[in-house]
């Protein structure tokens, strides 16, 4: 088990084009990190590079306090578990598993014994003598982990392991990863595109953009207090939704009616003439619900509805508003690049379930304006974001993973585990 | 398809097997007829005899033809084993490494492919008798190997290029070398492969005339096609067309039967299940 470093990493590929650029990131023994991102953004690359399967054009991998630019992959002792988990067809599922033993010279019973810890662990016992021809795509999934966890390495890398499997299969080994994760206390770094993955799988997100890290927090962090436009609207679903707003007094004007400020966000957004406001669709409720004690730390406006969607336990409101074409251009271009749909100048509000609000009709809503952070539009900031708020809520998650990996290793004695014997 | 244009195929199909199988099934017919059969005007023999098959196996053609027969069998088994593991290695490099001159070594290997043998034979024949390669097993493996090894790096290459090179990274992240990953995972995938290589390039070096008429002067090193040309009749004014027969069947064995052994495995997807399917 080993923390990895990376400084300011750059990968180029033969054409010049910079997949990774300049990329600095901590990874702490025993943490649970995943890169996200749209489609392209490098984080296979990244995750390659750590593994030694893509060199580095510049800086630094430090891997366990050692540097390993120059050492080939399997001098790295890493495993790790392919997007389409790259089984040997050719070998049953033991002999997929013991593979890496094998070439590691083990002997015999200890293979033996080792994948049949690890077999017990994933519940692949009765399929040891397959081929993995035969197996199911959630069995395919659990030999490839099988692999990974058998020997031990110093961390686990994940390139969009669940991708391939239905969504119910997705969280049941979603569920399996984590506890794996947990138990073994191991060091993993975890490639995903999927929003659920990385909010619930994740000690900390690091969200990348065009190459770049934009910003590594915990997933609380990155949700309250997103550095950037793009962040903001990357994580969260529905997305949050960007409002044009001028300044006025201590608040801003939207389309939505006004937005008072409080002092401190009052001060930052000061001196801007156009801003976007970011409004997650929860802070929004139907204002004849709002009980009375809670009315005053909002605003209510009248707007007129274009559809709902009822969920059953959830209710989502479709709201269009108008918006100066400096600012549509430049959210059209967020959405492209957030992979979105294209993104009409509607707001998406979620009301509760119970709510009579109708399609069509003119309704009051209200909105807690206690959450929203302000973006300044051309260069993406988030004028508004509290970093101290931010910080306090990465160091508890931090904190949580420091005492459920002692708790695990408490319970555990501290000894035989599979990959830690 | 309707039922009326299935039928059609049916047909088509059956035609066409009949017409690529009678000249096998003539030569079958005439190396089972008598010396005095041999003109008799009609497909099948009047009485069927083995009279050719023993006299190719024990009788005056045997000096001729057995030695033949372990000539081409030796010589085409070593020149396909080594054309295969060449072809293996060069096939690999070209798959999965960037290089310069890859293009140039493939193009390369499709002229030598489509030289004409005939243009070869002769500075061979002299150069071959200069330095003492004349009417050898080397003499001939050597310019065997010039006619398979393109074919197979072609093949070859085809089917390295199948595999997925997340199987190759998987081992390496594994702890593998490259040569261990080209051993046990690269190797066994490209069975189907390498088997598929191996028949082919046997056939064309069985299957070679010119380089076995023109290099070989005894029973040392004459293969089978080039010791057919020379058998005679029993005497001079006899034809030996029914003892060729009997030969051209007993040739034609090993390779029915390799096709049959091996399409199972040619055919097999062994890749199946490496990745999502
Ligand atoms: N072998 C290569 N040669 C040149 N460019 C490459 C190569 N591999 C990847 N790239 C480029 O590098 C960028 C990052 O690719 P990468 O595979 O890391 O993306 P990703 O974030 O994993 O995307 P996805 O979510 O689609 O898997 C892409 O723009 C891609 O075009
Ligand atoms: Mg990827």
């Amino acid at each position: 088990m080993a923390s990895i470093e990376m400084k300011n990493i750059v990968k180029q590929y033969g054409d010049g084009f910079p997949a990774v650029n300049d990329v600095s990131l901590d990874i702490a023994d025993g943490e649970f990190m995943i890169l996200v991102g749209p489609s392209g953004c490098g984080k296979s690359t990244l995750l390659r590079m750590i593994v030694g399967l893509e060199d580095n054009t510049s800086g630094d991998m430090v891997i366990g306090g050692k540097r390993v630019n120059d050492l080939a992959p399997r001098d790295r002792n890493l495993s790790m578990v392919f997007q389409n988990y790259a089984l040997y067809p050719h070998m049953t599922v033991f002999e997929n598993i013991a593979f890496p033993l094998r070439l590691s010279k083990t002997p015999d019973d200890e293979v033996r014994r080792r994948v049949t810890e690890a077999s017990d662990v994933l519940e692949l016992k009765e399929h040891l003598d397959r081929k993995p021809a035969n197996l199911s795509g959630g069995q395919r999934q659990r030999v490839a982990m099988g692999r990974a966890i058998v020997r031990q390495a110093e961390a686990f890398l994940f390139d969009e392991p669940l991708s391939n499997l239905d969504a119910k299969l997705r969280g049941q080994m979603r569920t399996e990863i984590s506890r794996l994760q947990r138990r073994l206390g191991i060091t993993t770094v975890y490639v995903t595109h999927d929003q659920t993955e990385a909010m619930t799988l994740g000690d900390r997100v690091c969200v990348l953009r065009k190459g770049k890290i934009q910003q590594v927090a915990s997933p609380r962090e990155l949700y309250e207090q997103p550095v950037n436009l793009f962040v903001a609207g990357f994580i969260g679903s529905p997305p949050m939704n960007f409002l044009p707003a001028t300044p006025k007094g201590t608040g801003l004007e939207t389309p939505f009616g006004m937005v008072e400020l409080d002092e401190r966000r009052a001060a930052k957004v000061k001196g801007h003439d156009l801003v976007l406001v970011g409004i997650r669709p929860e802070y929004f409720e139907d204002a004849s619900l709002v009980d009375e004690a809670r009315r005053p730390l909002g605003s209510t406006f009248k707007a007129r509805v274009d559809v709902t969607e009822w969920l059953g336990d959830s209710q989502f409101a479709y709201i269009p508003y108008e918006a100066p074409e400096a600012v549509t251009a430049q959210l059209r271009e967020l959405s492209r690049e957030l992979d979105s749909e294209e993104l009409r100048t509607q707001a998406i509000v979620s009301i509760d379930s119970t709510s009579r609000i109708r399609e069509g009709r003119e309704a009051e809503f209200w909105l807690d304006t206690r959450k929203v952070h302000v973006f300044d539009p051309q260069s993406g900031e988030n004028l508004t974001r509290d970093a101290e708020a931010g910080a306090e809520l990465t160091r508890l998650a931090t904190q949580d993973r420091v005492e459920q990996v002692e708790e695990s290793k408490a319970r555990q004695g501290g000894a035989t585990s599979v990959g830690a014997a | 398809m309707s039922r009326r244009e299935k039928a059609w195929w049916i047909v088509g199909g059956i035609l066409i097997v009949l017409y690529a199988l009678s000249p096998i099934a003539w030569i079958i017919s005439l190396s089972l007829k008598g010396s005095s059969d041999i003109a008799n005007q009609s497909f099948l023999p009047t009485k069927a005899v083995w009279d050719n098959y023993t006299q190719i196996f024990t009788g005056t053609a045997s000096d001729l033809f057995l030695p033949a027969l372990r000539n081409s069998f030796g010589i085409c088994l070593i020149a396909t084993g080594i054309s295969c593991l060449l072809s293996m290695f060069a096939a690999y490099a070209i798959a999965r490494l960037d290089f310069r001159g890859k293009r140039l070594i493939l193009s390369a290997a499709l002229g030598v492919a489509i030289f004409p043998v005939i243009s070869i034979v002769t500075p061979l024949f002299n150069l071959w008798r200069q330095i003492g390669l004349y009417d050898t097993w080397p003499g001939l493996i050597i310019p065997y190997l010039s006619l398979t090894l393109p074919i197979s790096i072609w093949t070859m290459s085809a089917f390295f290029r199948e595999i997925p090179w997340e199987m190759e990274q998987a081992a390496q992240v594994d702890g593998a070398t490259t040569w261990q990953a080209f051993r046990r995972v690269i190797v066994p995938l490209a069975a189907p492969g390498v088997f598929t290589t191996a028949i082919i390039a046997f056939f064309i070096a069985w299957n070679d005339f010119a380089y076995g008429i023109s290099l070989t002067s005894t029973s040392a090193s004459r293969p089978v096609p080039a010791a057919l040309g020379l058998f005679s009749g029993a005497s001079q004014f006899q034809d030996p067309t029914g003892a060729t027969a009997a030969a051209a069947v007993i040739v034609t064995i090993p390779v029915v039967l390799l096709v049959l052994l091996f399409q199972r495995r040619i055919v097999a997807g062994l890749t199946n299940g490496a990745v999502k399917g």
